[in-house]
């Protein structure tokens, strides 16, 4: 390990921190997003399912951009923190987690929508016969059935946070130890003509990605498989 | 308010389906809740349970009120006593089957138990599946948990959904030994939907006949089946159902007697005991009639009874006549032409000559 320096380590463990503090985030917040859209009637159901989604397909400045926007000092946000003497968000930690929750939201969401949707109402129907209230029955029934879409949802918002680039540069900047993550670590190591310490970081990215990936489909093979 | 028994009031409007209720029922034994697909019998059992809910409501059970909208009480469905067998046995996938039985019972205040685990399992005849996962189970085995673990909550009402629609002829009968059962042995009423006349001539006590969203019907089982005035409902599959009692084995000639209120009919020799309760389904295209006592007949079984009513039915060939043997109602489709021709009339005494008895169980 003679070739990671304290700055790539640093880098390391505040990616790790980026994203666990993110995927926690992100399963308590979005698990009431995807309960409501796999059960609401509503006709905004389909709008919301759509501002969730749009990430996917947004290039990563373009969220970037308008987060810089709606924290910076001019923005809502900015009006908001600055007034709760938090100062302004982008360039800090907080920042960067805020980012990071948005734009890893559908990855989260999706596949815990999909697990609700597919649990059905009998279940729940049962156990409501069965003497179980609604908060009983949430984690006694659908939480267990849903397990495989909550663990995707974590290992891919995970993974997915690990991985992103742009809008950690643009709400981020690039401050070691605050906010500079493996990904931009990478990039300023090829800036600077660092290939092997590029190297040690990009190939540990790539088995990373890969372990996880294994690990997930793996899992979710057996799932289905002990369930048929 | 409420009052011994259970009284039902809901009505609800569907794209394309309007329920309107209004019953009375017992509070105890077995309530059929029968008619056709889309005549709304789940929807009512739904509406008993709280999983859906009438517009417009009234639910008391045995004096508990858990509906009634005129001052706006809802009691959710988890806090209602019932049990509830869906048609498929809807078994959590994820626990075993013991801690499915034990999910509801746990759940229940351990003052208000009174099914005893072993006692439900016993009844059921489920005690080697406990450690078993839900999915290596068959579906008569599914069925007999998912009753086993709605009645472990000791309910005050146990609501079947067809319980054995899903279930082929042989799972059928493997289970229904196991309802009547607990009708025998649990003083929890039970109310069960089913589009099956068998299993509501096997199972039922009082029967309620539903069309389109409306009762058409409703009363003790044998008078019900016996109305002349329902015959779309049964259409050929009209008849009556005997109580009746194991009288006499009579080794001789291998026949068994079965005596009911008003007479008494042969069967095949039968494996009961004698002084066991039976029932019988007596089709009316297996009653024919006759004016005289008939003395050179093969036929065996001739009850003496008087008419009480004639009708037509859907094939103008046949009248449907109600008969009433000795306090028993029987029914006999015979042709337009014999009635004429033996000028059968309400009050005239008469032979009624039974071709055929199915046994229940």
């Amino acid at each position: 390990m003679a070739d990671l320096n304290t700055v790539d380590l640093s880098a390391i463990k505040l990616t790790l921190e980026l994203a666990s503090l993110t995927t926690c985030l992100l399963l308590m917040i979005g698990t009431p997003i995807a309960w409501w859209l796999a059960r609401t009637r509503s006709r905004l159901k389909g709008m919301v399912g759509a501002v969730v989604a749009l990430p996917l397909v947004l290039p990563p400045t373009v969220l970037g951009f308008y987060l810089l926007v709606v924290m910076g000092p001019q923005g809502p946000i900015g009006h908001l923190t600055q007034a709760l003497g938090l100062g302004l968000l982008p360039f800090t930690f907080p920042g960067l987690l805020l980012a990071s929750v948005l734009y890893t939201m559908p990855f989260v969401v999706q596949p815990v929508q999909n697990a609700f949707e597919a649990i059905g109402e009998r279940p729940m129907e049962a156990a409501a016969t069965l003497r179980a209230g609604p908060w009983d029955t949430f984690f006694t029934v659908v939480v267990p059935l849903a397990r495989p879409g909550f663990l995707t949802a974590a290992v891919l918002g995970f993974a997915h946070t690990v991985g992103e680039f742009g809008i950690v540069l643009m709400i981020g900047g690039n401050i070691p130890g605050k906010t500079r993550v493996v990904s931009v670590q990478i990039y300023d190591h090829v800036e600077a003509m660092e290939y092997t310490e590029a190297h040690w970081l990009a190939g540990g990215m790539v088995v990373f990605a890969f372990l996880v990936l294994f690990a997930l489909y793996t899992f979710n093979n057996s799932a289905n498989r002990t369930k048929d | 308010m409420g009052t011994e028994g259970i009284r039902a009031v809901f009505s609800l409007a569907r794209s394309g389906f309007r329920l309107d209720v209004d019953l009375d029922l017992p509070g105890q034994g077995v309530t059929a809740l029968f008619g056709h697909s889309g005549s709304g019998k789940t929807t009512v059992l739904r509406c008993v349970a709280g999983l859906e809910r009438a517009q417009e409501g009234f639910l008391s059970v045995n004096d508990e009120v858990w509906q009634d909208d005129s001052i706006g009480v809802f009691m959710p469905t988890y806090q209602r006593s019932l049990g509830y067998v869906f048609q498929e046995a809807s078994l959590f996938a994820h626990l075993s089957v013991r801690k499915n039985l034990e999910y509801g019972q746990k759940r229940v205040p351990l003052a208000s138990r009174k099914v005893a685990f072993e006692q439900a399992l016993a009844l059921l005849g489920i005690e080697s599946l406990l450690s078993r996962r839900p999915e290596s189970l068959s579906g008569g085995e599914r069925q007999r948990v998912g009753i086993a673990r709605a009645l472990l909550t000791s309910p005050k009402l146990l609501l079947l959904d067809e319980p054995l629609a899903a279930l082929d002829q042989k799972r059928k009968n493997e289970i229904l030994p196991y309802l009547e059962r607990l009708h025998d042995e649990l003083a929890i009423p039970i109310l069960y939907v089913s589009h099956s006349l068998d299993e509501v001539a096997q199972l039922a006590d009082y029967l309620v006949l539903l069309d389109h969203g409306q009762v058409v019907a409703n009363g003790p089982l044998q008078e019900t089946l016996a109305r002349l005035d329902l015959p779309d409902a049964f259409a050929d599959d009209a008849g009556v159902v005997l109580k009746t009692v194991i009288a006499a084995h009579e080794e001789a000639d291998a026949l068994t007697r079965l005596d009911f209120r008003g007479g008494s009919i042969y069967v095949a020799s039968r494996p009961e005991p004698l002084g066991r309760q039976v029932r019988c389904r007596v089709h009316a295209r297996d009653v024919s009639l006759t004016l005289e006592q008939p003395s050179a007949t093969s036929i065996l079984n001739i009850v003496p009874a008087i008419v009480v009513g004639v009708a037509d039915t859907e094939i103008r060939a046949h009248v449907l006549v109600h008969l009433d043997a000795g306090g028993t109602p029987l029914l006999a489709r015979i042709t337009r032409r014999s009635h004429d021709r033996l000028g059968i009339t309400g009050g005239l005494a008469i032979w009624a000559q039974i071709k055929a008895v199915a046994l229940l169980g």
